[in-house]
């Protein structure tokens, strides 16, 4: 059994999954592996998972081995933003030819990385294996370990080939790239009693902005954001926090859970997105730091925080109540918690008509059916033209989603509004969902939608002399 | 004549390139009821839906055989027959595309035979054509795919025959050009009276329409039928050299003559395209194309100013690199920085001295100092860094609205490029003057922000 085999074996039976506690021994056994279906799959590969996960690293070269396809057809199409280096948004490819793949990549591999040193000059490389060289038996974590030793630098193998599995393994494999290689390779140059890291946070549109001066103003430090708007040096040095956050469902769980277990970093399931949960959020911070040695009054200067932030965001929130109310949305995300996200829209008075579920867990089920007061809104699966169907007849005013359903929104003419990692509004803590509610205010009041419902004169014509026809 | 120059680097640094199969996948998409199936791991169709949707802003049909490491090694047959059995149930397309990627060549998957194996089991498949377009991810790029595409459905499509419909006239239409180019030159040629086939059509599927109901296939293309009259036609128009290969298989089929236009962009182009439909059609030139001549010189005579001497950069796919390269040059502009994702036997006559085979890092490095940057959106950052007006062309397009429907062949094509480019040199020149004055002569002048460059 390959290494890569075994690596992820034992991802798909993570033990810190909830939906993994739920199961039986032996459904247990058998992991988590979804097998995909020839001719009606949709999504992302291992390879892009583990890219998505990593590339934020602003200060990394990101540097993708295989042909042309995988970095030349994808780079730069994500909205993470960077507060400094912009080595990140770089694309950096072998782009292996015919030679390469008789003779072996290796040799270019080697001397890409030798290119990227001698003119970037960064603090490290990321080397992302693809399925090509994979499947021609290209040794990349060999490259990665000569070339660090000669360089010396850290090279890091990113193995998550794209025929490896889905997207969501490729983050968590992308993840394992950081325990194995990076974590725990620097010292921080000081510790604080209120040093956290931030686990699946990736700074989409720089939404975390939104959310770091409230850790400011508490006085905790984010050590180490995986990955959104990090320095190497952080996730380097990111072993010596006293505590940590796990965002974006469970894409990074290895990560939280292994450095729980390797360092003792305690971590809890958190959002950024929706008011309540963004308060719980920095209640349990607080008091887990507290556990940990952080000053006392922590947990009363949070609640006050949390009492004038929610006021100003409840505030903001009141002008588009009686706009919204009663509005029927029609959910379909995989990215941003689905439950968070239904009860802030719950807050301001609209009505869930839908919410897909696809990537959640057991226990997001049952806080959504808890929320909802029912589960019969939950879809697994909404195939583009049942989605289609849906809007086409007015079961929703307005629906979220991520960019790839975007254009089955338009073409039924209902309102849409972008709410994945691809999205350009910053959508997190207090500030995002005020900046959520008004993009659907925005969205379902522009002037457009009554001008392309109309039809065109003739055929109002032609539809009267229809119905005409019926009735005489 | 240039010189083409190979790149010698090991790494790409920012990709212009990109692959051949989903070339040969928007090939299939501008066939009518078709849905194209890369023959790969997901993530190849996932990139390639990803980058067609932010292009064109439309919902892409695409599938995948989703293969898997194992599945991989022990050969594709399995994956590529579910599939096929999947998309007949599910969308019932009249046509799929069949395109193979870096691993199934690597592997060696014999698709063609695949096919047949399948074909012969599954008689369900029974009004479904399936065309295989071979298309290695590690050789060549976008357009060899695209053109690989056509190449093959004109291979499996097109019956022989000996009869002759002389108002028939095949197009065949490369992948530089937009479907509003396409509607152009179909337009054009319906004023002679004649019928074009355009193979493939993206005008009709493309083109930014709002269908009456969910489709999960193409709707609007090239219909099949239409392709197997091609044989008849009088003549085959190649548009962009990319097309020479397909053109040359339909004549060898067919007899059918063909005629190369390597681009239909600027006045002499123009004027032989629309001389050749004259001709076939022994009908006069229409008053309408007279008129529009005259304000194609009345542009060049207008713009002229400000293209003179101006240096240009461009970065495209071939034909298109070769196109525009014609046009700056035709204007009285130099282009003295041209990069082509990967070679091709056009670019030995792109009007500049060198052609660089290479990325956006080849083209930063040797753009600066000229005064237009021209290639797609992906060049936004180097325009950024370098601080020099960038005007997008090609494909993907994603920072700009109604890419579709931007025109640029015939003589109105032409004449409107001439103003859009014109004016980004003429807003530059203002921005120029205003700096000009007696009081920013004496302190340093404000840095200005490139037009059109940016995020």
């Amino acid at each position: 059994m390959s290494a890569l085999k075994q690596r992820i074996d034992s991802l798909l039976v993570e033990p810190g999954c909830a939906t993994n506690h739920a199961k039986s021994d032996k459904a247990r056994k058998e992991g988590c592996k979804k097998p995909l279906t020839p001719g009606a799959a949709a999504g992302g590969c291992a390879f892009d998972g583990a890219k998505i996960a990593l590339q934020p690293v602003v200060d990394v070269a990101h540097l993708v081995h295989g042909p042309i396809a995988c970095e030349g057809n994808s780079w730069d199409s994500r909205h993470v933003y960077s507060s400094g280096p912009q080595t990140y948004r770089t694309g950096f490819t072998t782009d292996m030819a015919e030679f390469d793949v008789i003779y072996g990549g290796e040799k270019r591999l080697y001397r890409a990385i030798k290119e990227i040193i001698e003119k970037v000059d960064p603090p490290a490389i990321f080397v992302y294996q693809t399925c090509l060289p994979a499947m021609i038996g290209d040794d990349v974590e060999g490259v990665c370990k000569a070339a660090s030793e000669r360089f010396g630098k850290p090279v890091i193998p990113v193995n998550a080939p794209g025929f490896a599995g889905s997207k969501n393994l490729g983050n968590k494999l992308g993840g394992e790239a950081l325990l194995d290689h990076v974590v725990g390779t620097i010292e921080p140059d000081y510790t604080t009693d209120c040093d956290i890291n931030l686990i699946g946070e990736y700074n989409v549109v720089g939404e975390f902005w939104q959310v770091k001066p409230l850790f400011d103003e508490l006085g905790i430090r984010v050590l180490a954001t995986f990955c959104g708007d990090a320095r190497y040096r952080d996730i380097a040095s990111s072993h010596r926090a006293k505590a940590a956050i796990m965002l974006c469902s469970q894409a990074l769980i290895n990560i939280a859970r292994k450095m729980h277990e390797r360092y003792d970093i305690p971590y809890f399931e958190g959002s950024f997105y929706g008011i309540a949960d963004m308060s719980d959020c920095l209640r349990k911070i607080s008091k887990l730091l507290v556990e940990r040695g952080a000053p006392a009054d922590l947990p009363a200067r949070t609640e006050a925080l949390i009492a004038r932030e929610e006021a100003r965001a409840w505030a903001k929130l009141e002008r588009y109540k009686t706009r919204l109310k009663g509005k029927r949305v029609l959910l379909f995300t995989g990215g941003v918690k689905s439950w968070s996200v239904v009860s802030a829209l719950q807050e301001v008075g609209m009505e869930i008509v839908g919410t897909s579920m696809r990537k959640s867990t057991q226990n997001d089920r049952a806080k959504v059916t808890e929320i909802m007061g029912t589960d019969a809104h939950m879809f697994d699966e909404l195939p583009p033209r049942e989605m289609y169907r849906m809007l086409k007849e007015s079961k929703a005013d307005v629906m979220l989603s991520g960019g790839r359903s975007q254009f089955v929104a338009l073409k039924a003419k209902t309102p849409w509004v972008e709410i994945n990692q691809e999205r350009h509004h910053a959508l997190a803590g207090y500030e995002g969902i005020v900046n959520l509610v008004a993009e659907i205010d925005k969205a379902l009041y522009n002037p457009i939608w009554a001008q392309v419902r109309e039809p065109a004169p003739w055929d109002i014509e032609e539809i009267e002399l229809r119905g005409s026809a019926h009735h005489g | 004549m240039a010189e083409v120059i190979a790149g010698k680097k090991a790494c790409t640094v920012n990709p212009l390139k990109m692959s051949a199969p989903i070339g040969a996948a928007l090939a299939f998409l501008g066939m009518e009821r078709a849905l194209p199936l890369l023959h790969g791991s997901q993530g190849c169709t996932a990139f390639g839906l990803v980058l067609f949707v932010r292009h064109f802003r439309e919902t892409i049909p695409l599938q995948t055989t989703a293969m898997s490491e194992v599945t991989t090694i022990l050969g594709g047959l399995e994956n590529v027959e579910q599939a096929l059995l999947n998309i007949k149930k599910r969308a019932d397309p009249a046509l799929i595309g069949v395109c193979s990627t870096g691993i199934t060549e690597a592997k060696g998957d014999d698709v063609a035979g695949f096919l047949k194996l399948i074909r012969d089991k599954h008689p369900e498949l029974e009004g479904t054509e399936v065309v295989f377009a071979p298309t290695p991810d590690f050789v060549g790029g976008f357009s060899d795919g695209w053109a690989r595409a056509v190449t093959a459905m004109i291979d499996a499509l097109v019956p022989r025959t000996k009869v002759r419909t002389p108002w028939q006239v095949n197009i065949l239409a490369g992948c530089h050009l937009t479907p509003g180019d396409v509607e152009e030159i179909r337009e054009t040629v319906e004023a002679f009276g004649l019928r074009p086939i355009i193979l493939p059509d993206l005008s009709g599927s493309l083109d930014g329409h709002i269908p009456e109901t969910f489709l999960p296939h193409t709707l609007g293309g090239t219909r099949l039928e239409d392709v197997r009259e091609m044989g008849s036609s009088a003549l085959t128009i190649a548009i962009g050299e990319q097309m020479r290969p397909a053109a040359e298989l339909l004549e060898k089929k067919t007899g059918v003559p063909l005629r190369v236009f390597d681009r239909l962009t600027g006045l002499a182009a123009c004027d032989a395209f629309i001389a050749l439909l004259a001709d076939l059609s022994e009908c006069e030139v229409p008053a309408k194309y007279r008129r529009q001549r005259s304000q194609l010189q009345d542009a060049m005579l207008d713009g002229h100013f400000y293209f003179g001497e101006q240096k240009v950069a461009i970065a495209a796919e071939p034909d298109l690199l070769f196109t525009l390269s014609h046009f700056f040059a035709d204007m009285g502009a130099t282009v003295t920085c041209a990069v082509a994702p990967q070679e091709a036997p056009v670019l030995a006559r792109v009007a500049s001295e060198t052609v660089r085979i290479g990325d956006l890092g080849d083209f930063e490095q040797h753009a600066g100092g000229c005064d237009l940057l021209v290639t797609h959106s992906h060049g936004r950052q180097a325009a950024a860094r370098l601080g020099i007006p960038f005007w997008r062309a090609g494909l993907p397009t994603f920072d700009r609205l109604g890419v579709a429907h931007k025109v640029s062949v015939g003589y109105r094509g032409t004449r409107d490029l001439v103003f859009e480019v014109g004016n980004v040199f003429m807003e530059q020149l203002h921005a120029h003057e205003q700096h000009i004055t007696p009081s920013a002569l004496h302190s340093a002048p404000p840095v200005d922000a490139p037009a059109g460059a940016g995020h």
